[in-house]
């Protein structure tokens, strides 16, 4: 099957991180046209290839842009922000794309800064990624030296831990030098983003992509992938695979055989038990289901979850699910940055019941109760951290009923011991006792 | 002046806002430091950027790779989150503990090491991911920790040397 590759086009598999080569295939020439057009028309192009935005909100990325004010209309420098704080579980394409095509991306930085009339560009990278950081600073002195930037300033600003940063308010907040906590809106970043400026925030993906809508034009790239879900996605598959990796497929390509044939089915001849479609905050699905879904926008919210970040996880039988809560719930808890009361005490609350359930410590009750405290989460927060562990529990729940009522019924986990998450590790702070004599 | 002062000056420049730098300017005192922020890291930093010490540790205590306590020359991360946790990373955090004498979120007594477990590194489909002083090592299984544990102890080449 012929697979269009978009964001990895010109790649071979392989990276392109030599200017020059970039150049050989057609590099720079997006920027180029889109220079020769009016910002407006460049904004138009990317309506007409309706693409939409890759982070996991999949808002429309020229409608976005066309939201940011005109300079005349409000006189203060104007910002594009690229979101590369890359953390949701799951979720690793958009570090596959700065190492791979750190130039498209550059160029498609660059081609967003022009469409909003923007001179400053800040990259916020995730700070685990340095790396990633250290291919993007040799990039953008390739750029300086090519005199490419045409007045425009990129600054990569790394990040130092915080997956809450990945929420784009939140991420202004820390660009701005505060503690990373998701603001109020309104105001909308397009208005009073950075600075209090008007602000675009993109995910690295949909500016990679639009170099490549601005070279093949809004028309063409609208052809790929099925109707409401344009272009191609990068998708991100791990868990109980033989073959985890990123992926360049259309939207629209069946989930099962994501699963069973790009990415080789379940490892050591393993059942498949569950699949999250869309990163750790999207509703989990069951065999039969993922037998139905395809990847694209509208099959995955038919299903009642979300093509979210496109990080597709399979898990294999040896899963007990109530673990897998744990794991999930640990993970918000940890990120929680304790601004908003129903998710700080909310995501605890959640992992204390799950922990409760697993180990046979819990009444019928408690499992009313579980559901309860999402229900008090969702939908009460500034910004979607609470929601997606309530989102991602609830979900646990309602598809693997019998299994939560199983460890009630016979007080602890039905597994016994022999499930795949088993004691895994949450992470803990560094030991108190630094420098004291290790017990081995 | 000293050199971190000079090159928070320099990082400084680059924000239209000062306030901007003060994350970068922990990051560059935490190098200065030895991979960690002890008290007088805060007192420079916030010298440089005309902030309060308190103001420095309130960003720093807020972000997870900002190391309030001294750490390891080396520091070995293994990442516990869901797709890692799947491929059997808690097989790899206690290979880890065995090989190097301890438990996850210590530092060895000789300063050498530090271990922890942490959230997801951002390599799921490459499980389980090692983080070694941040460098991700991809795939490593627990089988691998022996010959991982060496290397680091500078006991065998890893093949280029």
């Amino acid at each position: 099957m012929a697979t269009p590759e978009v964001v990895f086009a010109h790649t071979d598999g392989g990276a392109v991180t030599d200017i020059a080569q970039y150049e050989a295939t057609g590099g720079f020439s997006a920027l180029e046209k889109s220079r020769a057009m009016a910002p407006d028309e460049v904004i138009e192009e990317l309506n007409a290839s309706q693409l939409r935005g890759r982070g996991g909100a999949f808002f429309p990325t020229g409608r976005k842009w066309s939201f940011v004010p005109k300079p005349e209309q409000i006189a203060k420098p104007h910002y594009l922000v690229v979101n590369a704080d890359e953390s949701e579980p799951g979720t690793f394409k958009d570090r596959e794309i700065m190492l791979r095509v750190p130039f498209r991306f550059l160029e498609g930085c660059l081609i967003a800064a022009y469409a909003i009339q923007s001179k400053h560009v800040f990259i916020y990278i995730r700070g685990e990624y340095e790396q990633e950081f250290e291919v993007l600073r040799d990039a953008l002195a390739a750029m300086h030296k090519k005199k490419v930037l045409g007045g425009v300033t990129i600054v990569l600003h790394r990040g130092a831990g915080a997956y809450i940063c990945g929420e784009e308010t939140a991420l202004l907040e820390s660009l701005e030098g505060r503690r990373g906590q998701p603001r109020t809106k309104p105001p909308f970043p397009a208005i009073a983003g950075l600075y209090a400026a008007p602000t675009a925030v993109n995910n690295v993906e949909s500016i990679t992509t639009a170099t490549s809508v601005m070279e093949m034009g809004g028309v063409e790239y609208a052809k790929l992938g099925v109707p409401n879900s344009t272009g191609t996605r990068v998708f991100s598959l791990s868990g109980n695979v033989v073959n985890g990796g990123n992926y360049e497929l259309p939207h629209g390509f069946p989930l099962k055989d994501l699963i069973y044939e790009v990415g080789g089915g379940i490892a050591n001849g393993r059942k498949l038990k569950a699949v999250i479609p869309g990163g750790s905050s999207t509703v989990i699905l069951t065999p039969a289901e993922v037998e139905k879904a395809t990847l694209d926008f509208d099959s995955l919210t038919s299903l009642g979850t979300a093509i979210g970040s496109a990080a597709v996880i399979a898990i294999d039988d040896r899963c007990c699910m109530v673990q897998l809560g744990i794991r999930v719930s640990q993970f918000y808890e940890h990120e929680s940055c304790g601004k908003c009361t129903p998710c700080r005490v909310g995501t605890h609350w959640l992992t204390q019941i799950l922990q409760k359930i697993e180990d046979g410590r819990a009444a019928q009750s408690d499992l009313d109760l579980l559901l309860d405290v999402c229900d008090r989460i969702l939908g009460k927060c500034l910004c979607p951290l609470g929601d997606s562990d309530a989102i991602a529990v609830a979900s646990y729940v309602d598809k693997f009923r019998d299994e939560f009522q199983a460890h009630i019924d016979n007080g602890g986990c039905p597994l016994g011991g022999s499930s795949s998450l088993e004691a895994v590790l949450a992470p803990v702070a560094m030991h108190h006792a630094a420098h004291e004599v290790a017990h081995a | 002046m000293t050199a971190l002062f000079e090159r928070i000056q320099e990082i400084r420049r680059r924000y239209p806002d000062e306030l901007s730098a003060v994350m970068p300017a922990l990051q560059a005192a935490q190098v200065e430091h030895g991979g960690w922020l002890p008290r007088e890291a805060f007192r420079e930093v916030a010298d440089a950027l005309d902030l309060t010490p308190a103001y420095c540790l309130s960003i720093a205590s807020f972000y997870d790779m900002f190391r309030l306590e001294p750490v390891g020359e080396t520091v070995v991360e293994v990442c516990t989150n869901i797709s890692c946790g799947l491929a059997g990373a808690q097989g790899v955090v206690e290979a880890f503990e065995r090989e190097l004498g301890l438990h996850a979120g210590e530092t060895s007594a000789d300063g050498k090491f530090s271990l922890r477990a942490v959230e997801c590194l951002g390599g799921c489909g490459w499980a389980t991911i090692v983080a070694v002083n941040n460098r991700h090592r991809l795939r490593v299984s627990a089988a691998d920790v022996p010959a991982l544990a060496a290397e680091l102890r500078g006991e065998v080449s890893n093949g280029d040397a």
